[in-house]
């Protein structure tokens, strides 16, 4: 079918590009295994260093902890109300399920302002429900419209079946349904996980003492205190980058489909 | 939308409640909030005075937030237009040409949709830098005469931040379109080329129709990206240097936190929420429009 010729442009061409997206991230690598600003120590000592230096433990924790949270939290709630949306009729639906659907579109950065001021006269700035509840009502709104689009689809006969059983909704939903939806929930878990621990915008609004730094907001801080130097920034940046790195390779199919799913209109 | 499955039920109340309960308390209210702390000139600590329309006003009238919205406009050809070039060239050949390597290739691609934006960031600006690598090849090359500290230049840092965004859209729409070009029988490839076309023809006839939904899809995306690009500028330029690189979602965070001027910083948050709206549902409306 194809040139000999033609074959070895594509290759030329998917290779430059493949270069091209891996770059910046070679760049970052290289630095972050590479000799240490100050002569002396390479490679993994330059992690040490970072976590000492620019305090990446606590900022992992705190990471850690808040996606943990928003996670659970949004996932569960996800699921509860997307089965209702999805299994039940009820008065008020459509109009509460496009409630929901604005807030897909939502952008952070319209509601932080005010929410930043609310809490602050309700003295709730700078606690760890400060940066998770947002993060909690964003997800939960993608999280619905997600799990809604599964239970729709899901076998309507065996929720028959088990209801004429005598099944109460409850048992239902979390032993005949959710078994099945087991990739529904990873992909809707990865997602959230990752926007979670990536987000920015929110802990830099919401967040004062450095006890409660995430660590992209952590990074940031150091690239501005910490300048003699590139390698202990670089290896920084790859402790705060790795943890979704490592799910993404693991579950690429996941990120794959929920991100380009997640924008197409059912 | 059909209709639901199963009898009326009331318990599903009691399933909503929790999730709308946080929902309605951390983004609806505040959105509602955000409209009317606009409509006031507000420090964020003493009473705000009523301003009427005069923070929406402002968007077009000053000269700044005239900037920024144009700034946000550049940036949407480097993340929408320039990443749906590269990616339809890049579906088009994966998908046509039965290449080894396609799984590895998939998954660079779409790696830096997965890397915190500050990471992003801070690669990108050591890319950047005076004595950064992009700089190195150019030396290379003996273009001394093109090396600059990238970010710091006033005609070329707008530029900069740009592509790196076309760096991180890329491989979404590339990967997004892919999917959408494996979904077309090879039938219509086969009558095409019975109809003697090239593989020039075959692409505007076939593939390209064939992928519309998927181009508004990665059109929206990208867009919306393009619009809410915070981290990256916050951590690269902090919009400078001057105001060569604010964009609407810096304002709305320098407005509020570093110039007292809370009602303008919401006017603007408002603004962007109802232009991504307007965005997402006119593209959609084109999408479905095609599919019916």
């Amino acid at each position: 079918m194809i040139s000999r010729g033609e074959r070895l442009a594509n290759y030329v061409i998917l290779s430059v590009f493949a270069a091209f997206a891996l770059y910046p991230i070679v760049v970052i690598l290289s630095a972050a295994l590479g000799p240490a600003d100050s002569g002396g120590t390479a490679g993994l000592a330059n992690f040490a260093a970072a976590w000492e230096i620019g305090r990446f433990g606590s900022y992992l924790r705190t990471s850690l902890a808040v996606s943990v949270f928003v996670v659970v939290v949004s996932v569960v709630l996800s699921i509860m109300s997307g089965y209702a949306f999805g299994t039940m009729r009820f008065r008020g639906r459509s109009l509460l399920f496009y409630l929901f659907m604005l807030g897909i579109m939502m952008p952070s950065e319209a509601v932080a302002v005010p929410l930043y001021f609310d809490l602050r006269s309700l003295g709730l700035i700078d606690t760890f429900w400060s940066i998770t509840l947002p993060q909690v009502a964003l997800s939960v709104a993608f999280g619905t419209f997600w799990m809604r689009a599964y239970f729709l689809a899901a076998n309507r006969a065996i929720v028959e079946a088990a209801r004429i059983d005598g099944a109460s909704s409850w048992r239902i939903l979390w032993q005949v349904l959710l078994p099945a939806a087991r990739p529904a929930v990873v992909t809707l878990t990865v997602l959230v996980f990752m926007w979670t621990w990536n987000e920015f915008l929110i802990p830099l609004i919401m967040v004062t003492s450095e006890s409660l730094r995430t660590a992209p907001l952590g990074l940031a801080f150091f690239q501005g205190q910490y300048t003699s130097g590139f390698t202990l920034l670089a290896a920084g940046s790859v402790i705060v980058a790795t943890p979704v790195v490592i799910f993404y390779l693991f579950l690429q199919r996941h990120f794959v489909r929920g991100l380009l799913q997640g924008a197409v209109r059912e | 939308m059909a209709a639901p499955p199963g009898e009326p039920r009331r318990v599903a109340y009691l399933y909503l409640l929790p999730a709308f309960a946080v929902y309605a308390v951390f983004l609806l209210y505040p959105i509602g909030r955000a409209v009317q702390i606009s409509l006031y000139d507000w420090d964020g600590l003493s009473l705000g005075t009523w301003a009427g329309l005069d923070n929406y006003l402002a968007i077009v009238a000053d000269e700044g937030l005239r900037a920024a919205f144009a700034h946000a406009l550049v940036l949407i050809l480097f993340y929408a237009a320039g990443p749906l070039v590269i990616g339809l060239a890049l579906a088009a050949i994966l998908n046509h040409a039965k290449v080894r390597g396609l799984g590895f290739f998939r998954t660079v691609v779409f790696l830096p949709q997965v890397i915190a934006m500050v990471v992003v960031a801070v690669a990108w600006r050591r890319v950047y830098a005076p004595d950064g690598s992009l700089n190195t090849l150019l030396g290379a090359l003996g273009l001394d005469s093109l090396t600059r500290g990238w970010l710091g230049d006033y005609t070329f840092a707008l530029p900069a931040v740009g592509v790196v965004g076309t760096w991180f859209e890329t491989g979404l729409v590339t990967v997004l379109l892919l999917a959408g070009m494996s979904r077309i029988p090879t039938s219509l490839y086969e009558a095409a080329r019975l109809d003697g076309a090239g593989a020039v023809r075959e692409f505007f006839a076939v593939t390209l129709p064939s992928v519309r939904a998927e181009i508004a899809v990665a059109v929206t995306l990208t867009v919306i990206a393009a619009l809410r690009t915070f981290d990256l500028v916050y951590v690269t330029t902090r919009g400078g240097p001057g105001e060569s690189t604010s964009v609407p979602s810096y304002e709305v965070y320098h407005r509020a936190f570093g110039l007292g001027e809370v009602g303008s910083a919401a006017a603007i948050g408002v603004t962007l929420t109802v232009v991504i709206f307007v965005i997402s549902f006119g593209i959609n409306r084109f999408a479905d429009r095609r599919i019916s």
